[in-house]
């Protein structure tokens, strides 16, 4: 868990955070989004003391960071940037060994893990773990990154924008692939962007900076209908924020449990908005669902995607103004 | 890619095996080219230079440009790390002010100064090569550490290595192949400018040189200026290779 009590930070005159408290829970992915400048950035490399607080407490499962060992800390959290930041002259395998190594684990341990965190990032072990940085692309060099900060296995995953320079594809496969190993590992991640459609996809939660000052943090859902004030309804933007609103809920949220019918079926995880597109695509208004395990979990009607829930679409459309 | 076993062509364009080869045989061999010196200097008594062995003149050439130059990169490449440190950053102007002093005066002042203080020999001449090859030792190291991209150094750190651990596992390899050029360049310099430490009575390769120009012998000139030309070859193709080894992660 991480705890931050009224953190603030100044460089100079310029207050980069002002008096930031918020807390993320063991296992959050936990979304930090703002403008430039915003602090964002400043917030995240506090928690791994890179950035060191001027006043107020920063904890990690109740205990004070600043009685910590900085070098300590770090080892215990995984960190990527949006440069990537390989080590050029050490092999892949070198490289995501960094940690592990300064830990001291033993070698054969080392090597296990390095061909575990290949393998799950997708890249043949045979091929890329004598591989240099420069001879991997963009993508591949930040799939590398990440695995890099994931080796000695942390609790905590610090993420600086690490899919901004990527290509829209490579960018959509690094997001999934993040969100399984999240499910899997049960890793907590504080992740850094100003892409809100990222944020949508990826956040347990959301925190919305500007000027120093944490504005909202809530869940995707609560951000796109209930945005705390404009610059929050900006940053979500107007264009096609139906279809954000579907793709923050699941297939299974809103299925009809108890009926049935016929058709190559959607997972109940699948998102709204791609329901919507395979009703489009093939041309029905009933799409039958099955769960994890492939068991009917009843049906989505078309109008089931537009009736208004619980959670509200009227307030938070963009066509409505002034609420908060 | 070196020694035994090596076809002619390649043989013959390897400079630091060529220069090794010339460089021995003109050492070990300069006596038997006397008939040589006498035909191109007829007029000359003592066509060669027979005072001291080349061999002994160009181990002492050496180990006094090996041992300045040993001096100048400890305490020019030590001096380099300081100042790039958070606590010896503000000393970084005075540094480079001091190394380019060292360079601007010319080695025959420094030497001139040196000998009352340390009498003859090859004391003044090693001080004064030492500071003289400060300068460029200095100014690389402190431009290859500058070079290592900040984001490298942000996950470093963020990774939670140390200093000593950034500094010796990250930032000095990178900056190696720029710190080497500087070695290279100062080692180079104090090839040439260490014969003129025999003005001062150390024993180097100049010493023909000096004695020649002195007694208007050409031929001890050239015998003298061959082996130095010779050796600073040698010395500039063996960074060569060295550079291309400390950077052959670059090259795959």
């Amino acid at each position: 868990m991480i705890d931050f009590e009224r953190v603030t930070k100044r460089f100079g005159s310029w207050t980069a955070v002002d008096a930031v408290s918020f807390t993320v829970a063991e296992g959050e992915f936990r979304v930090l989004i703002g403008p430039s400048g915003s602090g964002k950035s400043t917030v995240l490399r506090m928690i791994n003391r890179l950035i060191p607080a001027d006043e107020g407490a920063i904890r990690i499962d109740g205990v004070d960071i600043a009685s910590l060992k900085p070098e300590e800390l770090r080892r215990r959290m995984g960190y990527v940037i949006q440069s990537v930041g390989l080590f050029p002259h050490w092999t892949v395998e070198r490289n995501i060994a960094t940690v592990p190594g300064l830990l001291g684990w033993p070698r054969a341990r080392i090597r296990d893990r390095v061909t575990e965190l290949l393998e799950l990032l997708n890249l043949d072990p045979r091929r890329y773990r004598g591989a240099y940085p420069h001879q991997l692309s963009g993508g591949q060099q930040q799939r590398v990154g990440v695995a890099r900060a994931l080796a000695a296995e942390p609790r905590i995953l610090l993420m600086d924008e690490p899919f901004s320079a990527l290509d829209p594809i490579t960018r959509a496969s690094l997001q999934t692939e993040l969100s399984a190993i999240h499910r899997r590992t049960g890793t907590t991640v504080v992740f850094v962007t100003h892409d809100m459609d990222e944020a949508l996809r990826l956040g347990d939660s959301i925190a919305v900076m500007d000027h120093g000052r944490l504005i909202q943090c809530a869940t995707p859902l609560d951000i796109l209908t209930r945005p705390a004030s404009p610059l929050v309804r900006d940053l979500v933007g107007r264009e096609e924020w139906g279809l954000k609103r579907l793709a923050v809920e699941t297939v299974g949220d809103r299925a009809r449990r108890q009926e049935s019918v016929t058709g190559e079926p959607l997972a109940a995880e699948t998102p709204l908005h791609r329901a919507l597109s395979e009703m489009v695509a093939r041309g029905t208004e009933r799409l039958p669902v099955v769960d994890g395990d492939g068991r009917p979990a009843g049906v989505l009607h078309l109008s089931d995607l537009v009736r208004p829930t619980s959670a509200g679409t009227v307030s938070g459309g963009p066509a409505a103004s002034g609420t908060a | 890619m070196t020694g035994v076993g090596m076809a002619p062509r390649d043989f013959l364009t390897d400079r630091l095996m060529l220069g090794l080869v010339v460089l021995v045989a003109l050492v070990l061999g300069m006596p038997s080219l006397k008939p040589l010196f006498a035909t191109l200097f007829p007029r000359l008594d003592r066509p060669l230079y027979e005072a001291e062995s080349f061999v002994s003149l160009t181990l002492d050439h050496m180990a006094l440009v090996g041992v300045s130059s040993l001096a100048a990169i400890l305490l020019g490449g030590g001096a380099g790390i300081a100042v790039t440190r958070p606590w010896g950053r503000e000393f970084r102007g005075l540094l480079e002010t001091v190394a380019t002093m060292g360079q601007t005066f010319p080695p025959v002042a420094v030497l001139a100064l040196a000998v009352p203080v340390m009498g003859f020999g090859p004391e003044p001449a090693l001080i004064a090569l030492t500071l003289y090859a400060l300068l460029p030792v200095v100014e690389n190291t402190v431009a290859g550490l500058d070079g290592v991209p900040a984001p490298v150094l942000d996950s470093a750190r963020g990774l939670g290595m140390g200093p000593a651990e950034m500094l010796f596992r990250v930032e000095l390899p990178l900056a190696a192949p720029v710190i080497l050029a500087g070695i290279r360049t100062a080692v180079i310099i104090n090839v040439g400018t260490a014969a003129i430490a025999s003005t001062v009575g150390a024993k180097t390769l100049g010493l023909p040189i000096i004695v020649g120009l002195n007694g208007s012998n050409q031929a001890y000139v050239i015998q003298g200026a061959l082996i130095v030309a010779a050796l600073a070859v040698v010395i500039d193709a063996g960074f060569d290779r060295l550079a291309g080894w400390l950077t052959r992660w670059s090259q795959r």
